[in-house]
């Protein structure tokens, strides 16, 4: 059922991103350091929307209000004096979580095109929020006044630290949504997508488990942006704007929906043309739209679903 | 084997004794970040060219070196104007990040830049931060301080006993900077303070708001595309003889080409004009005119007036871009042959420069454009620089 | 109370609201007939407006460009939906608005790479910029009033040609059970590409006019398109007169909003706490309406009548 081909794929990809640092320092190009490590943190965003997104089918295009979230949690802190990792993140974690919730019980009570111009709608709410508080920089955002820290134990300011740190949450993300899936949580999250009102004759409540998993999946969200933000030592209410959102699924959908690892080639992908096709043309993106459409037309597994063993049928 | 080592031992000794030659032929590296697309496009479009004009002038190689201009688009957002930075300094190794229009991005940037030891050469942007507690021996301006431009406008109409004076502006680092300045010299009386969003393009319903108010007089700052637009809907909701409208950065080349006559009569203040008399502008303007077939704007003078800065500075450490110390003291010398004239450096690296009031006014040839009437303030100090620790 | 600048403020909520039922009469008859959520609408009104802005530029005259944009939208209307769209209706709504989405990248890079990334900026009509005396007290921009005037128009014709027109007769039997229609023997897949293209017409109506006021821009159809789905939300898919309600109040209420709430809290709660409150509360009024219109009559205000 677990295809070799698949591991092996997986365990080269994730061996590739490891090696990273290594090769820039031998190449000389601490940027691609940043790079790599700017494309897990969207990377682990987009697996927490595939979370919902593709093995869900809950189009969400407000995740993008989670990293904002996740990234206030740290910044705002750190704007009062608190530089520890160990109070902002949970806080981001848990604050994004509460947030899904609040937002998941109203919303997944709709679905379809509601549920999709719901949760725009919240997103949308939470940036004009941000944008018009004064104190926290509003529009124009602000610094990060300091990487988040972790007690001597964890020195984020050092890029290659900071890089593992990523990485290490990285595979622990893919790691927990892979048991996830494969669990019963996951089963009925599945097969509530491809038909709700059985899984409801079945004796399911279906609700209840979607909104786990949409809680789970804005906790990722928020995590992520706590990344994001040590990552930029900045902080801008345009991280919750919805155009970031519909970035996020971009790389969902190029990478393969309801495939967990897809999303990581897809930004992978996405960020990497970008950086490399802009020194060309600064106009890539006109050949992206129709290469969406196709995959979501004929080639729902994305990239992924090119590599060896990732046109399994089974995760 | 033998063989082999000796060879590698002579390509050491050649790549060594070669080396100091080679870095010596190294191009100057200079990033310049601007505003290309998008409604503040037009900006980003005048600096470029200037930039460009510069280099033409230069005869292609700034401070004697062969220059790698990069540029960058921060599409008017801090967050992206700071990725480009990091980029330009990780990844392209710049020795100079020059440009930026907007003064939330240069405050995103500018520590950015000096933190990483790099020359940050500001052609536009003008936040007080950077003039007081932050200034910074890498930091250089070669445009103003934010609140001098509003300064002068404050002296001018409070000299006019102007009074009930409506006050808009985009709620921004710069949009705050220009209202202070403003009421530094203004003291009569302020009908209302309206800040708006940062390019907004609609401003039909703020417009009646205004009227609503009654005021006698009104001061605005909306430079670009917000300038264009608001100047239109002014006068198409025919405020225009009802309420005379005074400005900073709003009326200028960027504006007038879209607005022409709905802009006819109004004042500004600024620190240059195209028709400023002395020889380096002569130059510039009707070079630039030829060169790109329009009426520069200061953006483009002071984007210019950057490059050539730039080029003093290397001039004087002889290529030596290691020598900042150098480069530094070269620039507080500001010897170069800037298109405002002469002028002089405060200690915080702002130009000391005088302020002129601008009218917009028909030209012979039919066109609107702006024209120096008076001096409103000369070799003009900023506010901000007793606040600057730096001492030269 | 300053009664004249409330008039004048819902003058241009009405404005603000006409544009919104241009974009919105045009994709609520889409999703409604058709069943396709088209992401891709706001390109069809951006793609009005640039056309319009490149045919003033050649001819100077905005009746000639305004004609010459209807025709080239309705045109690329008609091209794309029956290139990409066919193979969409199929599809379920996911499917319908990630693809969708895909051609909104597409239509953002086709413009930049013709005219450029930066803003263009046009101007109304000679004719139209100047002021008209609607009361005393209350000059208002003549193009604007001439905007509400064309919004009002276009409300009416569409009125006259669902209500009374064979065409509009299909389609409104179309929007209550399209397989009904299918079995009676009319082209479907002619009436979905006629019904398209009209919409895409009536967003090109609306980018045309908005151009002079907005600025055009890669991008400029994203912006109004969120208002567009809140304005079909609370008027009801598929109902032209749901749009044109649905319109109206996300007009008013918007404009309103802006230009009342500050004042009004800043009695409430004090000047410096009504200074970011109040522009924050006023932005997201229309999402906030929304969600209360989901809650209590998810099917909108005037949902079309389903056979």
């Amino acid at each position: 059922m677990r295809s070799r081909a698949r591991t092996l794929t997986v365990a080269a990809g994730l061996l590739a991103l490891g090696l990273v640092p290594a090769a820039a320092a031998l190449a000389n190009e601490p940027f691609y350091l940043d790079l790599f490590r700017r494309i897990m943190i969207f990377a682990i965003a987009a697996v927490s929307l595939d979370l919902i997104l593709g093995f869900g089918g809950m189009v969400s295009f407000g995740h993008a209000a989670y990293l904002g979230i996740g990234a206030y949690a740290v910044a705002i802190p750190a704007f009062y004096g608190i530089h520890s990792g160990l109070v902002q993140w949970p806080l981001a974690i848990a604050l994004s979580a509460l947030a899904a919730l609040a937002i998941g019980a109203v919303s997944l009570r709709t679905s379809g095109m509601s549920f999709i111009m719901i949760t725009l709608a919240f997103a949308q709410m939470l940036y004009y929020l941000g944008i018009s508080i004064n104190a926290w920089g509003a529009d124009d955002g602000m610094r990060l006044a300091r990487r988040s820290q972790f007690g001597g134990v964890l020195d984020l300011t050092n890029a290659y630290v900071f890089y593992y740190v990523v990485f290490g949450l990285l595979v622990a993300i893919l790691a927990l949504g892979h048991r996830l899936v494969h669990a019963r949580f996951g089963m009925v999250i599945r097969a509530a997508k491809s038909n709700e009102p059985r899984m409801r004759a079945i004796g399911f409540s279906p609700f209840r488990y979607k909104l786990t998993a949409f809680v789970i999946a804005g906790a990722v969200g928020g995590l992520a942006g706590a990344l994001l933000t040590n990552q930029t030592e900045y902080l801008t209410p345009s991280y919750m704007h919805w155009t970031r959102s519909g970035d996020i699924m971009v790389m969902v959908i190029l990478g393969g929906m309801g495939t967990l690892y897809g999303p990581v080639l897809g930004a992978v992908a996405f960020m990497l043309l970008e950086d490399i096709l802009s020194a060309w043309t600064v106009h890539w993106q006109v050949v992206l739209g129709p290469m969406l459409v196709l995959v979501v037309l004929y080639a729902r597994r994305g990239l992924y679903g090119l590599l060896p063993g990732g046109a399994a049928r089974d995760v | 084997m033998r063989a082999l080592k000796i060879t590698a031992v002579l390509a050491l000794v050649a790549a060594v004794l070669v080396g100091p030659a080679a870095r010596a032929a190294e191009p100057v590296k200079i990033g310049f970040i601007t505003s290309l697309s998008g409604p503040a496009g037009i900006i980003g479009k005048h600096m470029k060219d200037s930039v460009e004009l510069a280099l033409d002038h230069l005869g292609r190689k700034v401070g004697g070196l062969d220059v790698d201009m990069i540029y960058g688009d921060d599409q008017r957002k801090p967050d992206v104007g700071k990725q480009l930075a990091d980029e330009m300094l990780k990844k392209h190794k710049v020795n100079f990040v020059s440009g930026i229009i907007w003064s939330n991005v240069m405050l995103a940037v500018a520590p950015t830049v000096t933190g990483a030891g790099t020359f940050m050469i500001g052609t536009n942007a003008g936040p007080h931060e950077l003039a007081g507690k932050m200034c910074n021996e890498l930091y250089f301006t070669t445009s103003w301080q934010n609140d001098q431009t509003p300064e002068a406008m404050g002296k001018y109409m409070q000299d006019q006993s102007i009074n009930d004076v409506y006050v808009m502006a985009p709620n921004y680092a710069a949009g705050k900077d220009m209202v202070n300045g403003f009421k530094r010299y203004f003291k009569g009386r302020i009908v209302d303070e309206v800040y708006t969003k940062l390019g907004q393009q609609d401003y039909q319903a703020e417009i009646s708001q205004l009227r609503g108010k009654n005021p006698k007089a009104v001061f605005v700052f909306y430079p670009g595309d917000m300038g264009i637009q608001f100047l239109k809907q002014y006068a198409q909701a025919g405020l225009r003889d009802q309420v005379p409208l005074y400005s900073v950065y709003t009326v200028d080349e960027i504006s007038l080409p879209a607005v022409g006559e709905a802009a006819l009569g109004n004042y500004e203040t600024r620190y240059w004009s195209p028709d400023l008399k002395n020889e380096a502008n002569a130059r510039y303007v009707g070079d630039f005119k030829k060169k790109f077939g329009y009426t520069p704007s200061f953006y483009g003078a002071q984007s210019y007036d950057g490059i050539l800065l730039i080029d003093s500075a290397i001039r004087a450490v002889k290529g030596d871009l290691s020598n900042k110390k150098g480069m530094t003291a070269a620039m507080r010398k500001a010897d170069f042959k800037s298109t405002r004239g002469k002028f002089t450096y405060n200690v915080n690296h702002h130009p000391i420069q005088n302020f002129y009031l601008l009218r917009a006014v028909k030209a012979s040839g039919g066109d609107v454009e702006m024209q120096i009437q008076k001096t409103v303030f000369e070799n003009h100090k900023d506010a901000y620089s007793q606040e600057c620790p730096m001492k030269w | 109370m300053n009664w004249l600048l409330v008039v004048e403020q819902c003058l241009n909520g009405l404005q603000f609201g006409v544009m919104l039922f241009l974009m919105a009469a045009g994709l609520t008859l889409v999703f409604g007939i058709m069943n396709l959520v088209n992401l891709a609408h706001g390109s069809l009104y951006m793609v009005g407006a640039y056309l319009a802005t490149a045919a003033l530029s050649w001819t100077s005259s905005f009746l000639a460009a305004a004609v010459f944009a209807l025709a080239g939208t309705l045109l690329v209307g008609m091209l794309v939906e029956v290139i990409a769209l066919r193979t969409l209706y199929e599809r379920d709504h996911l499917d319908q608005v990630l693809a969708t989405f895909g051609l909104i990248l597409f239509f953002n890079e086709a413009v930049a790479i013709v005219w450029g990334r930066a803003a263009l900026f046009t101007t109304v009509p000679r004719a139209l910029a100047g002021h008209v005396e609607l009361l005393p007290g209350i000059r208002y921009p003549a193009y604007r009033a001439v905007i509400i005037l064309v919004g009002l128009a276009v409300a009416l014709l569409l009125y006259v040609l669902v209500n009374h027109t064979r065409l509009g007769m299909l389609i409104r039997a179309g929007a209550s059970n399209r397989t009904m229609v299918a079995a009676l023997g009319v082209n479907i897949r002619l009436l979905y590409t006629v019904v398209f293209g009209f919409g895409a017409a009536l967003a090109a109506l609306g980018g045309l006019m908005a151009g002079p006021i907005y600025t055009v821009l890669p991008g400029m159809g994203e912006e109004i398109l969120i208002q567009v789905f809140v304005v079909i939300v609370i008027g009801g898919i598929g109902s032209i007169r749901g749009a044109l309600a649905g319109a109206v109040i996300v007009g008013m209420v918007d404009t309103l909003g802006r230009a009342f709430l500050k004042p009004m809290l800043s009695t409430v709660i004090g000047p410096s706490a009504a200074d970011n409150a109040g522009p924050a509360l006023a932005s997201m009024l229309i999402y906030i309406l929304m969600a209360a219109v989901l809650a209590f009559r998810p099917q909108g205000l005037f949902p079309a009548v389903r056979g």
